[in-house]
């Protein structure tokens, strides 16, 4: 077994000898039939279930991030979503019987699904578990050989997972390669038959275009700037407990579907921030820097990202909660900015961290407006408890998924594609949809050699043509007596 | 407004285009196109103005591919009609949200999954079926609720310049257009932020169109060709399936169709037999001289014959012609013609054909023709010719193309229920049917919840105790579940 990436450079050479390797096993079959697939889903959940500690252990190492959460978010889906595929696959597998049309009758027509071949899986650090895991359970589920290159951001993670996967899945099918660019950009030159990746904007465009050159199918799983309508109609304790922990109890607010901004009206605003500033100290306490009950920033890098968006003039001022940071230890305090300019940093950014930025408007639908500005979110969050509002919001807020009363749950339905839509991405996995992103949907349609129907051949006669404009028209008669074939006239 | 074509203001460049796209988005922006209403209204004018134009529209044709009026009318008017049709039909259901089950996890909540336009779409059509393939996908996208630009090919100027004169005289012009032209106006067009592009055509154009896409992570289908295999087993009903055989290539466009069989793979013994069928059921078609039949298509223009007579006249390729191979540059026909175990690594082996001419290559055993096939680039189709059924499911699970059809060639296209798509080489995402209509959407993830069903554990500070029950929860022990869901044990 191979140790990549850790004497010998994983250059552009290496890359092409490791996706050749595995196309030969996916060309030797190794990875289409229904057992293999069980044995890798099976692996991993035990590998799951074994190295539990491990991968706890890395997920703190990364970001800190409370074992509660880790467990919750990161492990305890994987689980589930192992459970579900092996409970589903044998059917996901079947193809699907679909009506026959009358223009080929008689016929019997089918979708078959197929595995694309070797797919690569670039993964990305703030859910470094659960996102790595996720594509790939459905990489192989649909029956392909799989590389996936962990973030090089969450390095304690990366390296649990060369260390570790290798242990307990087929490695003649399925490889981790750790690196950063130079890495990635050598995987990138190869010719894979699907890419997945989870990330930003920025380097989307980068993969999109080296995908290009081989017409390379790609999922992007991007961000956006998540935005959450308060209408001053909820119950503002709910409404406050259920953004607070989808905000900072999810990863501190380093989530693609972390709850971005707030919009409310100007009359709800000072409640609003009451009810959220009491919840923090509620949940987090008075010093929320003794919490363990917060992830930390991921890198000093975003550190100084975060400080630039909330130290800008215009923003500062205008912090109403929190703003206290400590560099060495890469804390940022649960902060709170009422009414930024709209055209501050903090609020052209996706923040990706513990800030949360309030805007006000004087009508709860002039929120709508605000947030069509924008480039389409992954999520777009309503509390309200008016059902005229909220299908208003559903029906014309474009963004990947909607959440209604709450926030970040959405990714907790195995029965809803998760994906973004515009900047926020394309494509969409979890669930059957993860199977079906890496599958090929191949339409098949079966004949006999029966069911001629002479005015279809040459030498085209007028007769012919009026036999077949007749059955078009949908003329019973002809069609019986075409179908029949007849009248002859060879 | 309205009935001004593009062309009679100047050149088509990237500051024309920049205005087009502006004026597309204030019309998708008012949200006139999401009705249903709007939809239909586009729809209904369409099937209007090709039976109002059929005649009009058949004359395009046959200027631009000399295309018999009994395939132009099945292949192109009849299939675009029937698309319409199917669309207006199924709109309504197609525009509701689908319920979807929701998760414990989410308890008490509703999930649905909501279609939405994706707002400016570009359809960049091709020159072979160029009436089916410009309005097949302005059908899915006006469908889905879209905004659409249509850039007909100008390899087929009859029917280009029939749709720029004709289109804005039945549909919305504030959102509906075309734009004619060649290069220069096509890249001025991929210059813009498209929030959907289809395309169908050749795989370099498709590389440049996905590469233009990136620059606004503009998601695309791409519908592209490829070498469709025919395998040919001895266990046939050879007289029918030569026929089909015959009409799908030859009666496809004169076999400049994507989906056209471009190779045939049989068995070297029964080579002989499938030949001899070929040969005599084409001169039953197309009588001694194909040349003068008025039932093939010509090749449509010099660029693409000098292209198959290169194909043909290659050295290792031109002794094989065992039928056929007479061609009038004039007026540019090329008659069927059959070629017989020509070198694999020909040119004409190697490149898709899109012409009258088909190569016949032999292997020993059938099922050595899945390697022959998998060994190349993935096709948009491939075909089995067999009653062995077992054969027919080994090919079904072994060989991966865009789709496949046993037992005949071409016609699943005309499947509305059959996604349309290639794989690989051969392009990227589906439409027809209900696909179109989804090619053109988002599929908007909708969870709906109520201010019930608060789950304490949920909260920081996180205990041991939350931590149990999560577990608990989650593990799916039931009595756990509903203690924790009424919010017990309280912390």
């Amino acid at each position: 077994m191979e140790e990549l990436g850790q004497k010998v450079s994983f250059d552009s050479k290496r890359a092409k000898e490791m996706v050749n390797e595995l196309r030969g096993s996916f060309e030797e079959g190794k990875t289409m039939g229904y057992e293999w697939r069980v044995e890798q889903l099976k692996a991993i959940l035990r590998m799951i279930n074994e190295r539990e500690a491990d991968f706890m252990a890395a997920l703190h190492s990364n970001l800190s991030k409370p074992y509660f959460e880790s467990f919750l978010h990161e492990i305890s889906l994987v689980r589930a979503s192992c459970s579900l595929f092996l409970k589903q696959l044998k059917h996901w597998m079947k193809p699907v019987k679909v009506p026959a049309a009358i223009t080929t009758y008689p016929s019997t027509a089918h979708i078959v699904s197929e595995p694309l071949g070797v797919v690569l899986v670039i993964l990305t650090w703030n859910y470094s578990f659960m996102l790595s895991l996720e594509p790939v359970i459905g990489a192989i589920a649909a029956g392909n050989a799989v590389v996936l290159k962990p973030s090089e951001v969450a390095p304690a993670t990366s390296a649990i997972f060369a260390k570790i996967f290798p242990e307990y899945v087929d490695n003649s099918c399925i490889r981790v390669v750790e690196g950063a660019i130079h890495e990635t950009t050598a995987l990138l030159e190869q010719r894979w038959d699907k890419i997945f990746y989870t990330g930003n904007s920025r380097v989307a465009k980068i993969i999109m275009t080296a995908a290009a050159k081989n017409l390379t199918p790609v999922i992007l799983e991007l961000g956006g700037k998540s935005p959450v309508v308060v209408d001053p109609d909820c119950d503002l304790k709910i409404v406050a407990k259920r953004i607070v922990v989808g905000k900072w109890g999810c990863n501190n607010g380093q989530a693609c579907v972390s709850p971005d901004y707030i919009i409310t009206t100007k009359s709800f605003a000072p409640q609003l921030v009451d009810a959220l500033k009491s919840t923090l100290e509620g949940f987090y306490g008075k010093d929320p820097q003794q919490s363990k009950d917060l992830s930390r920033i991921v890198n000093s890098e975003h550190f100084g990202r975060l400080t630039r968006l909330l130290d800008e003039d215009r923003v500062y001022d205008n912090v109403v909660h929190g703003g206290q940071r400590d560099e060495k230890q890469l804390f940022i305090a649960p902060t709170i900015v009422l009414d930024a300019p709209l055209d501050s940093l903090i609020m052209t950014e996706e923040i990706f961290g513990p800030l949360l930025p309030i805007t006000t408007v004087n009508k709860v639908e002039d929120s709508f407006s605000v947030i069509k500005s924008r480039p389409k979110p992954l999520s777009a969050y309503l509390f309200t408890k008016n059902k005229k509002l909220e299908e208003k919001f559903a029906m014309t807020i474009s963004a990947g998924g909607i959440l209604i009363n709450d926030t970040t749950l959405q990714v907790t339905n195995p029965d809803l594609p998760f994906g973004g839509v515009g900047e926020s991405g394309f494509g969409s996995y979890h669930g059957k949809f993860s199977f079906d992103a890496f599958s090929h949907k191949k339409g098949v349609l079966s004949r006999g050699f029966g069911g001629e129907t002479p005015a279809r051949y040459p030498p085209y006669t007028p007769w012919k043509q009026a036999l077949l404009r007749d059955l078009i028209n949908g003329s019973i008669i002809t069609l019986i007596l075409a179908l029949l074939g007849w009248p002859w006239r060879e | 407004m309205g009935v001004e074509m593009e062309e009679n203001r100047g050149a088509f460049d990237g500051h024309r285009a920049a205005e087009l796209m502006a004026e597309l988005r204030e019309a998708f922006g008012s949200g006139r196109t999401r009705s249903y209403e709007w939809r239909v209204a586009q729809l209904k004018a369409l099937f209007r103005m090709i039976d109002e134009k059929e005649a009009e529209i058949m004359a395009a044709l046959y200027s631009d591919l000399a295309k018999p009026e009994l395939e132009a009318f099945l292949h192109e008017v009849s299939l675009t009609r029937s698309a319409c049709q199917l669309a207006l039909k199924e709109l309504k259901r197609w525009m509701k949200p689908e319920k979807v089950s929701s998760s414990i996890t989410t308890f008490p909540s509703s999930s649905e999954i909501v279609s939405e336009p994706l707002g400016v779409v570009l359809i960049i059509s091709a020159w072979n079926y160029p009436f089916i393939l410009s309005l097949d996908p302005v059908i899915g996208a006006i469908a889905a609720g879209n905004a659409v630009v249509l850039k007909p090919s100008e390899v087929a100027p009859a029917t280009s310049s029939f749709f720029a004169r004709t289109l804005p005289a039945y549909l919305d012009s504030s959102a509906i257009r075309v734009v004619e032209g060649a290069v220069s106006e096509t890249t001025a067009l991929l210059e813009q932020k498209w929030d959907k592009i289809l395309y169908t055509g050749n795989s370099k154009v498709g590389r440049i169109v996905m590469a233009a896409a990136a620059k606004y992570l503009t998601p695309v289908v791409l519908e592209l060709g490829g070498k469709s295999p025919v395998v040919v087993d001895s266990n046939v009903n050879l007289e029918v399936a030569v026929k089909r055989i015959i009409v799908g290539k030859w009666g496809c466009n004169n076999g400049q169709a994507c989906i056209a069989p471009d190779y045939i793979i049989t068995t070297k013994s029964f080579a002989p037999k499938l030949v001899e069928a070929l040969k005599s059921t084409l001169e039953k078609f197309y009588g001694e001289d194909p040349l003068e039949s008025k039932d093939l298509s010509r090749i449509v223009n010099s660029n693409h014959f000098a292209r198959l007579t290169r194909l043909l006249d290659e050295d290792k390729v031109y002794g094989k012609i065992i039928y056929g191979g007479q061609r009038d540059e004039k007026k540019l026909k090329i008659s069927p013609t059959l070629l017989f175990d020509v070198p694999h690594d020909s040119l004409i082996m190697k490149e898709e054909i899109f012409g009258p001419i088909l190569p016949i290559i032999t292997v020993d055993k059938v099922e050595e023709s899945f390697d022959i096939i998998n060994s190349r680039t993935k096709p948009l189709a491939a075909y089995l010719f067999t009653k062995d059924k077992i054969l027919e499911e080994k090919f079904v699970n072994n060989v991966s193309s865009g789709g496949m059809l046993i037992n005949d060639v071409a016609l699943h296209l005309a499947n509305p229920n059959l996604p349309f798509g290639g794989v690989g080489e051969s392009g990227i995402g589906a439409y027809h049917g209900k696909f179109s209509f989804d090619a053109f959407s988002h599929k908007k993830a909708v969870l709906h919840r109520s201010f019930g069903g608060e789950a304490p554990a949920r909260y920081p500070p996180y205990t041991l105790k939350k931590q149990r029950i999560l577990k608990a929860l989650l593990s799916g022990d039931i009595i756990s579940l509903v203690l924790a869901l009424l919010g017990w044990p309280r912390s």
